[in-house]
Parts: C-alpha cells; sequence; structure tokens
C-alpha cells in the first residue's frame, strides 16, 4: 500500500527527451491508467516507476521513499508484463512463488500466499504445468498471479490484456477490476486502449509524445478534454474537430453554415470538436448543420453515420438510433447540444475555456 | 512416419538412397576395416589382401591389450590412456562451456565499457587456432611449470571463441522481459544465471559439451608437446608412439584394438547424448 509521487519525471536517451517532465501525486489504493497512442511513452514511464529504466531527472516517490536510485526489487512493487515473461522451465507454483523465495518468506507463509492468489485467480488446477501447457488467459492469471503473491506498495501493469481475444480481455478486465477492489492496491496501468483506460480507471494520465495532456478522472477527460489531441483519442468513434472561423458570436463552420453559439470567443480560427454523440437530427431545421452520408454502421443498439459536411470533404460522424432508417447518400441535417462543444486553440491544440456567466 | 509433401519419389528416391548409402559406406568402411583388423594377428594383417570377416584372435587381442600387451610398447597401460584422455577431454568440455557461458553472460547481459571491443576481441579469435600460436602457449606452459600435467594438458585449450559466439545468439533470444521479470522478483545477476539461465540453456549446453569432448578426444598436437613422459600420454598419442617402429615391429593388431577403443567413448558419449544434441542444435522456440 503506498502513495507514489512523480515530481517533473524526465527521461532522456542520447540527448534526447522522451519524457517530457510528468507530475502526478497517486493516492494510495488508487487505479491510475497510463493511456495514449503507441510510442507516446508510456511505457516508458511505468518502467521508470518500476525501476527498468533510468530517471534522467526528477522523482519518484513510493511510499515516501525517493526510489530513483533503488533496484526494482527494493521498490516493493510487482510487475505485470505484456507478455507476460513466465519462467519457461517452471512450474505455475514456482513462477508465483520464485519472488518470495528469493526474499527468504518462511515455508508456511509462502504457502498462504500462493494458496490465496491461485484460489482467486482460479489456477489452483494448473499449479503443477508449466506455461507451454497453458492457454493464453491462464498465462496471464499466471502473472497476475506471481505479483498478488508478493503483495506488493503498488501493482505496475504494462499492457496486459493486449495479447487476448476480445472476450478474454473483457473477462480479465472484469478480474482485475475486481482484484482491485479486493486489495485496494495502489496501481498502475498502461494501455492503448480506451475502454480498458475508462473502464478501469480512477483516473487517466493521457500521454502524447512524452507529455501528459490530461490527468483526471475519465469522466472529466471525456467532458472537458483539455486539449485536441485528447479529445480526439477519447471517445469512440472519435470527436469530429472542424476548423471553424469565429466572430460576431458565432463560428463559421466549412461550407459557410454559420452556427450561434454563446460563450465563443470575440473572433479568430479556432477548432471545434463534436462528439458523434452529441449531435442530434434536426432535420432541415434552420441552423442545422447538412451531412451527407458515404457510409453507415449499424452495432445493434446505435448506428454511426460517416459522411461529409455537404459541399465540402471536412468529414462528420454522427450517431444515430440503432433502426435508423438512413443510407448511403442521404442527406442529414444535424445540430449540436450546445452545451457539449469543445474549442480548441488551433496553435496550441490546448482547450480553450470561455469565460462563463460573462 | 508419414510422408511428408516434399518427399521424394520413384527414381529420385532410389538415387537419393544409392547416394546415401555410398556416403556412409565411404565413412563407415575403414571404421569397420580398423575394427576387422582388431580380430586378427599382425602376421595376418601385415599379408595382403586383409579379410573382410572377423579373425579368430579378437579375443585374445582385446585381452592383451587390457591385460598388459600395451604397456609393453608404450609403458602405460590401456586404462591409463583412456583414464588421461577422458579427463582431458571432459575437462576441455567443462572449461570451455564454463569460460563461454560466462563470457557470453558479460556481453549480453551487461554493460560495461568496451563490451563491444571485447566481443570484437573474441571474435577475431576466432582466426587464430591454436597451431597459430603454439610456441608462446608452450613458452607460457613451460615458464609456468604446466609440462608433464593435466592442467598444462587442459588450460591452453579452453577459451573458445565458437561456443562464446553460440552461447551468446542462445542468450539473446531469451527475452528482455524474462530478465526484467527476475530484476522485479528480486534475482540479481548470480541468480539470475542459476536460476533462469542456466536451466533455459541445457540443451545448448549439451550440444557444446558433446563437440568439445569429441575435439579434447582427438587433440593430436598439443599434448604431442606438451608431454614428456608416458603416464601423461593421450589415446592417440600413444598410438602414434606405437607405430612409430619399423612396420614389421609394429604390433598392429594391437593398434587396431587401440583405435576401436580411442572411437568408441566420443561415439558413446554422441549416441546417449543425441536426443539433446539434436534439440540443443534445432531447437529455436523458447
Amino acid at each position: 500500500m503506498a502513495r507514489i509521487l512523480l515530481n517533473d519525471v524526465r527521461k532522456t536517451y542520447d540527448r534526447q527527451e522522451v519524457i517530457h517532465g510528468i507530475t502526478m501525486d497517486i493516492a494510495d489504493g488508487e487505479f491510475v491508467v497510463i493511456v495514449g497512442p503507441s510510442g507516446c511513452g508510456k511505457s516508458t514511464l511505468l518502467r521508470m516507476v518500476a525501476g527498468l529504466e533510468g530517471i534522467s531527472s526528477g522523482t519518484i516517490e513510493i511510499g515516501g521513499k525517493v526510489v530513483n536510485a533503488l533496484e526494482p526489487r527494493d521498490r516493493n512493487i510487482a510487475m505485470v508484463f505484456q507478455n507476460y515473461a513466465l519462467y519457461p522451465h517452471m512450474t505455475v507454483r514456482e513462477n508465483m512463488v520464485y519472488g518470495l523465495k528469493i526474499a527468504k518468506l518462511p515455508r508456511a507463509e509462502i504457502d498462504q500466499r500462493l494458496a490465496r492468489a491461485a484460489k482467486m485467480l482460479e489456477l489452483e488446477p494448473y499449479l503443477d504445468r508449466k506455461p507451454r501447457a497453458l492457454s493464453g488467459g491462464q498465462r496471464q492469471r499466471v502473472a497476475m498471479g506471481r505479483a498478488l503473491v508478493r503483495e506488493p506498495a503498488a501493482f505496475l501493469l504494462d499492457e496486459p490484456l493486449s495479447n487476448l481475444d476480445a472476450k478474454l480481455r473483457l473477462q480479465m478486465r472484469l478480474q482485475i477490476k475486481d482484484m482491485h477492489l479486493r486489495t485496494g492496491q495502489t496501481t498502475l496501468y498502461v494501455t492503448h486502449d480506451q475502454v480498458e483506460a475508462m473502464t478501469l480507471a480512477d483516473r487517466l494520465i493521457v500521454m502524447n509524445s512524452g507529455i501528459a495532456d490530461q490527468i483526471g478522472t475519465p469522466l472529466e477527460v471525456y467532458e472537458r478534454p483539455a486539449s485536441e489531441f485528447v479529445a480526439g483519442f477519447i471517445g469512440s468513434p472519435a470527436m469530429n474537430i472542424l476548423t471553424v472561423s469565429v466572430g460576431d458570436g458565432a463560428a463559421i463552420l466549412p461550407g459557410g453554415r454559420r452556427l450561434s453559439l454563446p460563450g465563443l470567443p470575440a473572433g479568430g480560427q479556432f477548432r471545434l470538436g463534436l462528439r458523434p454523440e452529441d449531435l442530434r437530427l434536426a432535420g432541415a431545421t434552420e441552423g442545422a448543420i447538412p451531412v451527407e452520408l458515404r457510409s453507415l454502421e449499424r452495432l445493434g443498439a446505435d448506428a454511426f453515420g460517416y459522411g461529409v459536411i455537404e459541399g465540402t470533404d471536412v468529414p462528420m460522424t454522427v450517431r444515430l438510433p440503432g433502426n435508423s432508417a438512413a443510407k448511403r447518400g442521404d442527406r442529414l441535417g444535424v445540430l449540436p447540444h450546445e452545451s457539449r462543444l469543445h474549442l480548441f486553440s488551433v496553435e496550441t491544440g490546448r482547450r480553450f475555456e470561455p469565460a462563463r456567466g460573462a | 512416419m508419414a510422408e511428408s509433401p516434399l518427399a521424394p519419389r520413384g527414381a529420385t528416391r532410389i538415387w537419393g538412397h544409392l547416394w546415401m548409402i555410398l556416403g556412409v559406406f565411404v565413412v563407415v568402411f575403414p571404421v569397420y576395416y580398423v575394427f576387422i583388423a582388431s580380430t586378427h594377428s599382425t602376421q595376418t594383417i601385415l599379408r595382403p589382401p586383409l579379410p573382410l570377416l572377423p579373425g579368430p584372435e579378437g579375443v585374445a587381442n582385446y585381452r592383451d591389450a587390457f591385460s598388459g600387451g600395451i604397456d609393453r610398447i608404450g609403458g602405460v597401460s590401456l586404462w591409463r590412456l583412456l583414464g588421461n584422455t577422458a579427463l582431458i577431454a571432459v575437462g576441455i568440455a567443462v572449461g570451455k562451456i564454463a569460460i563461454s557461458m560466462a563470457s557470453a553472460y558479460a556481453i549480453v547481459f551487461f554493460r560495461f565499457p568496451l563490451r563491444m571491443a571485447a566481443f570484437w576481441l573474441i571474435f577475431i579469435t576466432l582466426m587464430l587456432p591454436v597451431e597459430v600460436r603454439i610456441q608462446p602457449t608452450y613458452k607460457v606452459m613451460v615458464d609456468l611449470g604446466l609440462i608433464d600435467t593435466y592442467a598444462g594438458l587442459i588450460l591452453p585449450l579452453i577459451a573458445s571463441a565458437t561456443a562464446t559466439l553460440l552461447f551468446r545468439q542462445f542468450f539473446m533470444t531469451i527475452p528482455d522481459e524474462l530478465l526484467e521479470a527476475a530484476r522485479v522478483d528480486g534475482a540479481g545477476p548470480w541468480r539470475f544465471f542459476r536460476d533462469i539461465l542456466w536451466p533455459l540453456s541445457l540443451t545448448n549446453v549439451a550440444a557444446i559439451f558433446v563437440i568439445q569432448f569429441i575435439y579434447g578426444w582427438t587433440q593430436y598436437l598439443w599434448p604431442l608437446l606438451v608431454t614428456n613422459s608416458n603416464e601423461m600420454n593421450t589415446i592417440v598419442i600413444a598410438l602414434r608412439k606405437m607405430i612409430s617402429f619399423a612396420d614389421a615391429e609394429t604390433p598392429w593388431n594391437l593398434v587396431m584394438v587401440t583405435s576401436v577403443l580411442a572411437i568408441l567413448p566420443p561415439l558413446l558419449v554422441v549416441v546417449l547424448m543425441q536426443r539433446w544434441f539434436v534439440k540443443g542444435l534445432v531447437e529455436t522456440e523458447k
């Protein structure tokens, strides 16, 4: 159990900085997900916490102790690797207790922890098997079990579900959530999958090229993305983002349509974000944005229409009811919810906050 | 055995077999001839043509060889020769594995200054066989007083670039995560080697042991140089000494017995370790 403090953590490879100063206070027992596209530095950050990568500057504290100079084994952490990294020549049992044996725990204590973890992860029938004789999901559970028995100050998981098929991934996601609820361990979890990020996290770190673009609860990140990158990354299908010019309290969309909106800045170019689920069908109502459907994806409960704003090549995605009669080539009029607009600076990509109540 | 889709058919197949049989014949026939000769008297061996079937003196020849026949000629018992050779072959094989594993471990898993320089230096020694450096090595052995000792026979032969490279290639196939998982589990370098790397390397160790055992067993030039006393002879050297007399005086029957006995142990090692040996050379998946 421990609080983890990251203080302006940076990583430099060959004089090139890849992690640009990340500061975060992770509370004891918190489940934090580091999410971002590949190459954004999320795994590097996790490995720096684990002690597998050096820290170029800044400090990392685990449980009130600066761990910068400590070996992984002295940081009181456990890690689950993407490819599980089970020792191929050891049985499941040996794999799980290897760390405890090195730590010279008493035999009875080891047995007790092994029994508890094996029960929680339903691994009891497989304890004497070698990893090669296990399925992907079982191997994944052994990797979790190996972390669990150590009863560490913090769990670090590096894309633990990315090698599983969709059904198992859902199952394991629930199991991880359940495990976290039961053990209450501080957990850092790296993923590129936004569903995992949204469902598991108490708080998210959305990373973009070595920068923490936003740190917040999943809902905050979804509702008030701090940058255009976050807006585009979180949410499925991705948010529609258009370049608009603002003037006279209205935004002029590509294609020339004027959208009168409250709280707009005085003028200039902006990027306007509209989530597909925040667009409502408005037929030919005055002011509606005309969208020409190019294709339609039916998911059962919902359907997603992919099109362009009429007369332009600006793509626009709209969520439709599952039983919508719309078809390719149709022209839909859509209106955004005024309270769910996102404006971003063209230059910095940061969110523009309208002066509320002004 | 199920027929593979690539199995050749008809004439190709027959030709293939003929070639293989011819190849085996070429390799095996001389060995067979040695065995046949070891069952005849010297007189029969020296009077051509040599029969193609075992003769009546086989049992007598072997009994004589083990119970003093070799002593009379070379001044040292056959047992001593076999013992010497086995000790040297095992010493060289084990020594080579120890040294090459240790250096490959250092090169692959540790970051230290001049790591690549060390690697290339080892690599370059591949081009320097024992024969090239034999005089300085001999001088060193004399200065260290290691002439006529097992250490003198073994030590100069145990550094091996080949085995180092083989182990390096194998170690590089070990996923980084395995090392990292071990580090998180609290295993230091020594533990990682003992608990994880060594068990995973066993098949490779077996393969290299077989190769190096045979290499050690068949050494000729170096043992010839570094031993003076008959007591320290290897079986190959003893063979050479036995036939250095005039042809008529050479006890050819005993020479042939000794030859057979010189071939047998490496053969046994190969047969017994065959399964592991092949696995170690072929297996890539870990």
